[in-house]
């Protein structure tokens, strides 16, 4: 079931967002992707379109707007000046497309390098056509109207510009961040991302669609198997079929241990770049009590890719549930332990409180979902606002910050872990036997014994192998509440097996746009803790 | 003192190369610069990490600093973005220096055979182990690390490594 697309032309683009942001109170800009019409199948008027998508304030309905692009060159009025998460959104089209946005305050490449010609996404560039770079950029284009806008001069006073990363510990080496600094303030700033573009949506084009399960695990690596949840829970609406209930309850139950996975490795790494280092070792040791128990169910500790559309790859195995608990009570323990040493502990305080406060305004401006987006004091939760699965039958709280500063952002991601165990073991108890896939061979795998039994069961095989499981023609995106925020996912089906288009909705991207303009005003020491707050995972937030 | 008396030095004296001390004082004291940038650091943290603990094999002086390091261990896809910058790190760092690819992607570029991948480290830094894995565990990355130990110890330790090799980002 493909949501429709409300089509319009682009000179009333500008005026038709600002009603929809002022009037109708779409105020959050999710994402803007484009379409390139060049292989499709049906006739199209022109060869780009535009897509933007909204959430409403009341985060129950998404709203979506498509715009033919007449001439790419001349292209289409930017909203930036609407929203601010539209600046980097826009910025991306520019990059992958080439289309053109007028009045943007500056339209360069945000993931590609600055020596790459053309534009990958495009139909008619080559997926395999690389381009080496040489050198990269000094960022002063950004840097030196930041800094006249703030009446600042380079050559006066104790200025001095220092370059963060991408190498760089506290910047998971790959954001780069260009500061001016006076003294140990920063007081401009300007990031710069794509080190780890890795192509994904590109790939996806050549793929089928569980050929790419692979790919999504790769995206938020810390939560794998979220996201490939998320990835096949779109598909399946698409397709419109449900999983049985023991597969939803599977998907439950690995969908928040990885929740709770990346939130460890978010706040033992945060709690590490601050000097607190026994709370490393607390919180990252059962993590690896997770990972054996998902090694034993899936067989990778990390990159997982269990799920597949219309299900999984098999059914949790004997002794599951003492296993898993056992992970449980130790997750328990490291939180605890960890909570212990920094709840009531000055310098840990004193360090995160009211800094790089952001408020609910701003991070609805920024598009800040998941955790950062709670911790401003803006209760939305896909969980809650759209419940999918059945979450609305657990008992289970939403945890809200009331600052949005570094501290909140840690301790919401602290107490989510608490209400993600809560879910996850209420799900051990309430699970039911049954099957865990859909029922149906146009999508899941037949049994071997058939495959190598019979000749229907083998062309079942061949067919789903070939071809791939065929999704209906149409458009469709869907939402999932990942451990960072909101992961999207935006699929154009031509009606075969491989998508024509995906775009990932991000949570990570919008929060690393926003990085630099929160950083401001604050100390280089600060600034690191602000980036491990945000849990920034470069493999979602680059593709 | 005649010398030539060896029952008279005892055993407060035993003969060797000098290759063979000092490659025995380097091979418990690699200082690894980890040049992680995808899924496969977050295996490197694990490594790190109580459970697998590379200070066990001497390697556990992680530093962020190229000029203070001689194992660079890259861990992650490397882009065309990126590959200045990784060899920047690998030229910052002094000699002698031993280089591990750690999982598909620095090693081949894995399965992202497309515009922005690096088809493996080995087009702009010499690579000396390479670890198989998607990611490798952290038992490959030990076990990568033992090679190097196992590799240098063979080496004279004056000379300079690697002098013949070019690559594509070498005469930019
Ligand atoms: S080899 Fe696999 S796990 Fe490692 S960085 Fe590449 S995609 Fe990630």
């Amino acid at each position: 079931m493909p949501n429709t697309a409300i089509v319009i032309e682009s000179s009333e683009l500008l005026q038709t967002i600002t009603h929809a942001k002022n009037s109708l109170g779409f105020t959050l800009l999710l994402d803007i992707t484009a379409i390139d019409n060049l292989n499709k199948t049906h006739p199209s008027s022109t060869r780009f379109e535009l897509v933007y998508i909204l959430r409403h304030a009341d985060f129950k309905e998404t709203l979506i707007y498509k715009v033919a692009v007449a001439d790419e060159t001349v292209g289409v009025q930017s909203i930036s000046s609407l929203f601010s998460s539209a600046d980097w959104a826009e910025r991306e089209v520019y990059d992958q497309y080439g289309i053109n946005f007028i009045n943007h305050p500056m339209l360069k490449r945000v993931l590609n390098h600055m020596q790459f010609e053309g534009h990958p996404l495009r139909k008619d560039y080559e997926i395999t056509k690389g381009q080496y770079c040489t050198n990269a950029q000094d960022l002063m284009d950004e840097m030196k109207p930041l800094l006249k806008k703030r009446n600042l001069d380079l050559n006066k006073g104790d200025l001095m510009v220092v370059n963060l990363g991408p190498s760089h510990p506290a910047s998971h080496g790959t954001i780069r961040t260009l500061v001016a600094l006076e003294g140990e303030t920063i007081v401009a700033a300007a990031t710069e991302i794509g080190y780890l573009h890795r192509g994904f949506e590109k790939s996806c084009e050549n793929h089928n669609y569980n050929q790419i399960i692979p790919y999504t695990d790769r995206l938020n690596y810390c939560s794998a198997v979220m996201n490939n949840i998320a990835f096949a829970k779109t598909v399946e609406d698409m397709m419109d079929i449900t999983l049985p209930e023991r597969g939803i309850y599977i998907r439950i139950i690995v969908g928040e241990l990885s929740r709770v996975i990346d939130h460890l490795v978010c706040l033992a790494a945060g709690l590490l770049d601050m000097g607190g280092q026994t709370n490393y070792w607390y919180l990252y040791n059962p993590r690896d009590n997770a990972y054996d128990f998902l090694s034993k169910l899936t067989g990778a500790r990390l990159t997982n890719s269990y799920m597949r559309i219309g299900g999984m790859t098999h059914d949790l195995y004997d002794g599951w549930e003492a296993d898993l608990r056992d992970v449980l009570t130790k997750i328990d323990f490291g939180i605890t332990e960890s909570l212990k040493m920094i709840a009531h502990n000055r310098i840990f305080n004193d360090r995160l409180q009211n800094i790089s406060v952001v408020s609910a305004k701003q991070a609805i401006d920024y598009c800040f979902t998941g955790p950062n987006l709670r911790a401003s004091g803006v209760a939305y939760d896909l969980r809650f606002a759209k419940p999918y699965y059945g979450y609305e039958t657990f008992d289970f709280d939403m945890v809200i910050g009331s600052v949005g500063d570094t501290y909140d952002r840690m301790m919401v991601r602290f107490d989510e872990m608490n209400e993600s165990l809560k879910i996850i073991r209420q799900a051990i108890k309430r699970i039911p036997d049954g099957e865990i896939n859909v029922n149906d061979k146009r999508i899941i795998m037949p049994a071997k014994s058939s495959v190598y039994g019979g000749i229907e069961g083998m062309m079942n095989h061949f067919m789903l192998v070939i071809e791939g499981v065929k999704v209906p023609k149409g458009e469709y995106y869907g939402a999932f509440e990942a451990a960072n925020g909101e992961l999207g996912f935006y699929i154009v089906s031509d009606g075969s097996g491989t998508p024509y288009k995906v775009k990932v909705r991000p949570p990570s991207f919008y929060h690393i746009a926003a990085y630099p303009k929160i950083i401001e005003n604050y100390q280089v020491a600060d600034a690191i803790l602000t980036l491990g707050s945000l849990n920034i995972i470069a493999g979602e937030m680059d593709r | 003192m005649d010398v030539s008396n060896t029952h008279l030095l005892d055993e407060a004296v035993v003969t060797t190369t000098i290759d063979a001390v000092i490659n025995w004082g380097r091979e418990a004291s690699l200082w690894p610069f980890v040049f992680g940038t995808a899924c496969c650091a977050i295996e490197f943290m694990s490594t790190a990490a109580s459970r697998y603990d590379i200070s066990r094999f001497g390697a556990e002086v992680l530093r962020f600093s190229p000029r203070h390091a001689d194992l660079l261990v890259v861990a992650g896809t490397i882009s065309y973005k990126q590959a200045p910058i990784l060899k920047q790190i690998y030229d910052q760092m002094p000699e002698p220096k031993w280089v591990i690819a750690v999982g598909a992607c620095a090693s081949t570029g894995g399965f992202y055979d497309n515009y922005t991948t690096l088809q493996g480290i080995d087009e702009i830094v010499p690579v000396d182990v390479y670890v198989a894995g998607c990611p490798p565990r952290p038992e490959a990355i030990i076990d990568a690390i033992l090679d190097i130990q196992r590799q240098l110890k063979r080496e004279k330790c004056f000379e300079v490594r690697n002098t013949e090799f070019k690559g594509k980002l070498d005469d930019a």
